[in-house]
């Protein structure tokens, strides 16, 4: 049970740094939104899930599991309303021949 | 236990300070929130392994789940203002 854990908290560390990786490394608004938002919400998740497996059938573990659905909900959520403000107002779009509008 | 619990705080608190390069340097303001968004979901992770660290996940998972909250809100609200107010589209300084 605690090798399951530790597979399942080891993956969630993985999306969370190829997250921010690509949150520093991506040229536009846009590809920066498809890394943060995918990336943090499956990270995350894994990461609880694995803590949750880890603690055992307590109130703790069910309540790391609550974290876990709210952030399922809330973090797209969060993406979707960001990515409509920008596209909103035309934040710039990144192609291979330059900078234009979306 | 307690020494994969440190190194996985210690990556994840890498992973923040990747994102938060992204607060101090997006070229425009909505780059900003979205470090802003990724850095509270990496800290939920960071307090709830601190809470494992130091044997006491009961009194950390409540603080965790008011900072999804807080987070969540926040960010929500950051958006919708900006989004009637408007974005000033400026050209990155890369």
């Amino acid at each position: 049970m605690t090798f399951v854990a530790m597979v399942l908290v080891l993956a969630g560390v993985f999306f969370l740094t190829m997250g921010g990786v690509g949150l520093v490394r991506f040229p536009d608004f846009y590809t920066r939104m498809h890394a943060a938002g995918k990336c943090d919400t499956l990270g995350v998740l894994l990461v609880l899930v694995g803590l949750a497996i880890f603690e055992g059938f307590t109130l703790a573990s069910a309540k790391i599991l609550l974290i876990a659905v709210f952030l399922f909900l809330t973090s797209p959520t969060a993406t979707h309303a960001i990515a409509r403000a920008a596209l909103t107002h035309k934040v710039e779009l990144w192609t291979t021949e330059g900078r234009s509008e979306p | 236990m307690h020494t994969f619990f440190l190194t996985v705080a210690l990556i994840v608190l890498a992973a923040v300070l990747l994102s938060l390069y992204r607060v101090v340097r997006g070229p425009v303001v909505i780059d900003r929130i979205i470090g802003v968004n990724v850095t509270g979901t990496k800290t939920i992770t960071v307090i709830l392994l601190t809470g494992f660290l130091f044997d006491r996940v009961e009194f950390f998972i409540d603080i965790a789940f008011v900072y999804a909250l807080i987070n969540f809100i926040g960010v929500l609200a950051l958006s919708r203002y900006l989004e009637q107010r408007g974005v000033t589209p400026r050209r990155p300084t890369s």
